[in-house]
């Protein structure tokens, strides 16, 4: 499994993401630029430039024909995938730290960062979809304030009206977006901040990856733990491999402390673990720091992770990861 | 006034009864402050003065001093002699009772000794009952086996771990067999040590050493040596040296007995105790007082070395003498030290297993055995002093005959190191040009079972930084190593070393090198006990922290006694696996020497303190990071009970043998598999059932757009539209 490298940003990744198709891959990082490439070569499609701070997060929609991103310049854009245009802005009191698109395609997500007074707040807004898409509404259609700790992941569920949530403390949440009203919580989730928040591919669960070293797979209906993933290391992103049993975990000690540990210690590898049974598979190595986010390809065909280092690698998965069949051949559902 | 009057007619009735009882003083009529003093030498009259003065010295030197006022001397008067005994008063019960102890049983010269006697027991031992009374028989307490864990019926070794404040014992063998075998709370104590054959197991604790055993790990022995910081064991586990920075004090009232400290131990640091009854045999100061030349030297560790036999035991005054104290009296050998001018250090000769056996031979038969057991043997060295060479010597013991002497020059330092075996002795001699700006090394190995002690010499051009024989064997391995930076160690600075193997050529008789390893940072070098394999490690570094595992017998299927090595000289050595144990500190074989366990422990550094065990290919077993991890060590065997015959028995019918053994392996194997199976298996229904009970709900919950989509995406044709817009139009004139 020989990787692309993508060479592309100045500094670190701070999200990756595919698109429905898996051809484009989308990358945004601390150097303010969003790049989108071609997965099966490498190949840089565009950037999309515009923001004036960290780009922290980002989204596209089903049909690859908009992206929204949020950065730590206090705004959420609205971009053409195709143009690379910015089709509209939206401007808050504090950065935007993660944004996501509804299953749906006409709703997005974001969570605005607590600082300065403000309060950490949820805003979801209607996509107008019909025109050159420049039409948007500025106002959120809703828009609510979690009591207690912070939010710093969100996503859309599969049930209406109703986002899930990853909070600084640990806990994860239901909220009904419409109400704001906590539907219900796992205050004890994690130990430790959650770092990311991925669905499954029809949402019924979902896999959250924390700073307290585990990873853990929820029912996002009733917040139950079903499995867990404990490394040695602290996590900063969790991903499901589609139509394989495995889960990929990527983390590694923060940039400060690197120092007093040794690098051989492989703790800058993708892990890769096996869903149902909680044990480890394998180790992808590579990235010279932290790995701050990985994606996996929608049909399972390849993975990439963002580094601390500033690159991107992408990894199409050899034919002997789809034939070998190491736990026998128990038959598991996706 | 009449009534005056009437008080004092009445004043002899008045009853004063009670008050003379208050005030009574009570006449003590006991003579618990009188001793009897036995066995004093019979002398007339013109002796007496003589006699008194010298019994009143004898006795304030043993520390309980006695005036001649209070002696009192029976006389015969018909003879005009005394009648040998005398009595003595003491100032108080207390004194009489000291006195008791330290005198009674002293020899007083030649002929005398004396004994010592309450005066109030004479009543008691002079209307003794003569009748012979049956003592009553004490019931039989079986001890515990002490060796019971070698029973074990897999086999299988132990070890204990430290960590925190908790010790932890653990059985080690296959996968399925390690557990814990026991949880003692034992409390605040310095660290745990095992005893040479692994029988006791010692803990340090600020009043003194106890020693733990047994399947139930009661205590066994204890020694009360307050502020204790190193103890050492005898090799054949019969006695105990402790040691305390702290000189030793016995303040009043403290217990006395023979396992205790007396005031004429006071101010020493080491003791000397027997193991089996607990008592002191003797105590010694450190000579930490003298210095040699370059200014305090280090307390040298073991300060007291044991022959192999536990017959003696030795210590050196750096310069004067070795003075060898005979077990278990502990008195002087000879009465005097070996007076060596100069000498530094000294090594006794291990045994072999062959003489071991002579020795317990010998014991068996008792005195009347006709041979006798074969002598020790002591090596030492004295360094150059103006004209004199320094020079090497080996001596036998207790005959104290020189059987070696070798002269050596140019030399700075000088380390003495015996093959386990005894057959070898190589003196690792440090040596300076004559500049004195460089150090060089060289290797005198003397051919200790070979007649006149042939030596050989290997000369190296670096500095030799480690050595050591394999166990049993021929061969050795020396980490040298040119570095500039030896010698002055820095944080992050790792010296760069060579390894070198050696082997004894039986054919030109000599060492000749088998195999350097260049460019390495190994500083450790641990050949398994039972030698053929062996581990460098890089240990106490920073950056580096690799294990190597090495085979010097790789190609020969299995080694037998006696046979000729026929192949290329230094082609059987094989590197079996290479591994990395962050901040490794300790590096341990097991007594078996199929298993070896690194360490890092928390007294050294606190990053990722743990352990972790390997097999002799370098594969990772078990690996456990815990903090404050302090110790890790395994439990000792002793020496196999199997005859020669019986091991060469089993060597034969190895086959037969490891066959019930890999059945039992396979069968393991077998069990594990199918629970593992079993387990997964019920996983993977746990999940699946979850997954169709979640898809079934959404389904309900009106999740039909997805399944409609879902449909919708299997109808879907795929086309392929070439998009091509342009986007921006720009035309720049670019000026040369």
């Amino acid at each position: 499994m020989r990787p692309i490298l993508l060479q592309g940003h100045e500094r670190s990744l701070t999200q990756i993401k595919y698109n429905r198709d898996g051809d484009l891959l989308f990358s945004c990082s601390k150097d303010h630029v969003i790049n989108v490439w071609y997965t099966h070569n490498g190949e840089r499609l565009g950037t999309y430039d515009g923001h004036n701070g960290t780009v922290w997060t980002v989204d596209v929609d089903s049909e690859s024909m908009y992206m929204v991103s949020g950065s730590a310049d206090n705004q959420l854009r609205l971009w053409n995938v195709a143009t690379g245009k910015c089709l509209y802005t939206w401007e808050f009191p504090t950065a935007v730290k993660r944004v996501a698109f509804s299953e749906d395609d006409k709703q997005v997500v974001c969570i605005t960062e607590q600082r300065m007074g403000f309060q950490c707040t949820i805003r979801v807004f209607n996509i107008n979809r019909t025109g050159d898409g420049t039409k948007q509404s500025k106002e959120p259609a809703h828009m609510f304030s979690p009591v207690g700790s912070k939010a710093t992941v969100c996503a859309f569920t599969s049930q209406p009206g109703i986002i899930f949530t990853g909070h600084e403390s640990g806990k994860v949440a239901l909220f009904n977006y419409k109400t704001g009203e906590e539907v219900d919580s796992n205050e004890r989730a994690h130990g430790d901040v959650v770092t990311d928040l991925q669905m499954s591919p029809d949402k019924t669960y979902c896999i959250t990856s924390s700073k307290d070293k585990s990873a853990r797979i929820h029912d996002t209906k009733t917040l139950d733990v079903i499995k867990t993933f404990t490394t040695e290391t602290p996590l900063n992103s969790a991903a499901i491999a589609p139509n394989k049993p495995y889960v990929l975990l990527g983390g590694g000690q923060e940039a400060m402390s690197v120092t007093t540990t040794s690098l051989r210690q492989g703790k800058f590898e993708t892990r890769f673990w096996h869903k149902v049974f909680e044990e480890e598979v394998g180790r992808v190595k590579g990235h010279f720091g932290p790995i701050n986010t990985i994606a996996v390809h929608p049909k399972g065909i390849s993975y990439a992770s963002g580094g601390e280092d500033g690159f991107v690698r992408v990894h199409h998965f050899d034919e002997s990861y789809f034939k070998t069949q190491p736990y026998g051949d128990l038959q598991i559902e996706d | 006034m009449p009534g005056l009057t009437q008080n004092v007619d009445n004043i002899e009735d008045i009853d004063y009864s009670d008050i003379e009882a208050k005030y009574k003083v009570d006449y003590d009529g006991s003579f618990d402050n009188t001793l009897i003093v036995d066995g004093v030498p019979i002398i007339d009259n013109s002796k007496l003065e003589r006699l008194l003065t010298k019994i009143c010295k004898e006795f304030s030197r043993k520390g309980v001093p006695v005036k001649q006022d209070d002696i009192f001397m029976p006389w015969d008067e018909a003879t005009g002699k005394s009648k040998g005994y005398l009595f003595m008063d003491f100032r108080n019960s207390h004194d009489a009772n000291n006195a008791l102890l330290a005198m009674n049983n002293h020899p007083f010269d030649a002929k005398h000794i004396f004994k010592l006697n309450r005066f109030d027991e004479i009543e008691k031992f002079a209307n003794m009952d003569e009748t012979y009374v049956e003592p009553e028989q004490e019931e039989y307490m079986p001890r515990e086996h002490l060796r019971a864990w070698l029973t074990d019926p897999q086999g299988r070794d132990q070890y204990v771990v430290y960590r925190g404040d908790d010790v932890e014992i653990f059985w080690h063998g296959k996968p399925s067999q390690c557990e814990l075998a026991y949880k003692p709370d034992w409390k605040d104590f310095l660290y745990v040590s095992w005893s040479p054959l692994g029988t006791y197991i010692a803990t340090l604790h600020r009043q003194g050493v106890r020693l733990w055993g047994g399947p139930s790990w009661k205590p066994q022995q204890r020694f009360a040596h307050p502020l204790v910081k190193l103890i050492d064991f005898s090799p054949c586990e019969n006695y105990i040296v402790t040691w305390s920075n702290e000189s030793i004090i016995v303040p009043d009232g403290k217990p006395q007995g023979p396992q205790y400290f007396s005031p004429e131990d006071e101010g020493n640091n080491l003791a000397v105790w027997d193991i089996k009854t607990g008592h002191l045999l003797r105590t010694f100061p450190t000579n930490s007082g003298t210095e040699g030349p370059a200014g305090k030297r280090q307390m040298q560790w073991p300060a007291l070395k044991w022959s192999p036999d536990d017959k003696f035991v030795a210590r050196v005054s750096p310069g004067q003498m070795i003075s060898v104290h005979e077990l278990p009296s502990m008195f002087l050998h000879d009465k005097k030290s070996l007076k060596i001018e100069g000498v530094v250090d000294f090594e006794w000769c291990p045994l072999s297993d062959k003489d071991r056996d002579e020795v317990e031979k010998v014991a068996s038969v008792g005195a009347k055995g006709a041979k006798k057991a074969p002598e020790n043997m002591i090596a030492y060295w004295t360094p150059e002093v103006a004209n004199q060479p320094a020079r090497v010597t080996l001596l036998s013991f207790p005959s104290r005959t020189i059987l070696r002497q070798k002269n050596l020059f140019n030399v700075s330092e000088c380390k003495l190191h015996w093959q386990n075996q005894g057959d070898f002795l190589c003196v690792k001699v440090d040596r300076h040009t004559k500049t004195k700006k460089s150090i060089f090394c060289n290797l005198e190995i003397f051919r200790v079972r070979e007649k006149d002690f042939p030596v050989e010499v290997v000369e190296l051009k670096d500095t030799v930084t480690d050595f050591s024989w394999e166990p049993k064997g021929e061969r050795f391995a020396i980490v040298s190593t040119n570095d500039p930076n030896l010698g002055n160690p820095g944080p992050g600075i790792t010296i760069k070393t060579d390894v070198s193997f050696y082997q004894l050529d039986r054919v030109k008789n000599d060492f000749k090198l088998l195999k350097t390893l260049p460019n390495r940072t190994s500083n450790a070098i641990r050949w398994s006990p039972r030698g053929r394999f062996v581990v460098l490690a890089t240990v106490g570094s920073s950056t580096k922290s690799e294990l190597e595992f090495w085979d010097l017998d790789f190609t020969l299927e299995d080694r037998r006694d006696g046979q000729v090595v026929k192949e290329d000289w230094g082609s059987s050595i094989q590197s079996l696996g290479l591994a990395d144990h962050y901040g490794v500190t300790d590096v341990e074989w097991d007594p078996s020497g199929r298993y070896l366990a690194t360490s890092a422990s928390a007294w050294t550094h606190t990053l990722e303190n743990g352990y972790a065990l390997w097999d002799f290919r370098g594969q990772e077993l078990l690996k456990q990071i815990q903090d404050r991890f302090k110790q890790f060590l395994w439990r000792p065997r002793p020496r196999t009970l199997l005859t020669r015959e019986q091991q060469k028995q089993i060597r034969k019918n190895l086959k037969e043998f490891s066959r019930v053994f890999e059945e039992e392996d396979q069968r393991e194997s077998e069990n594990v598999n199918t629970e593992l199976l079993a387990l997964r298996r019920r996983l993977v229904d746990e999940w699946n059932a979850w997954r169709a009970r979640s898809t079934k709900e959404l389904a309900e919950d009106g999740g039909h757009d997805h399944v409609k989509e879902k449909q919708s995406e299997e109808d879907k044709e795929e086309i392929e539209v070439w998009v091509e817009d342009i986007i921006e139009q720009i035309e720049e004139e670019v000026e040369d």
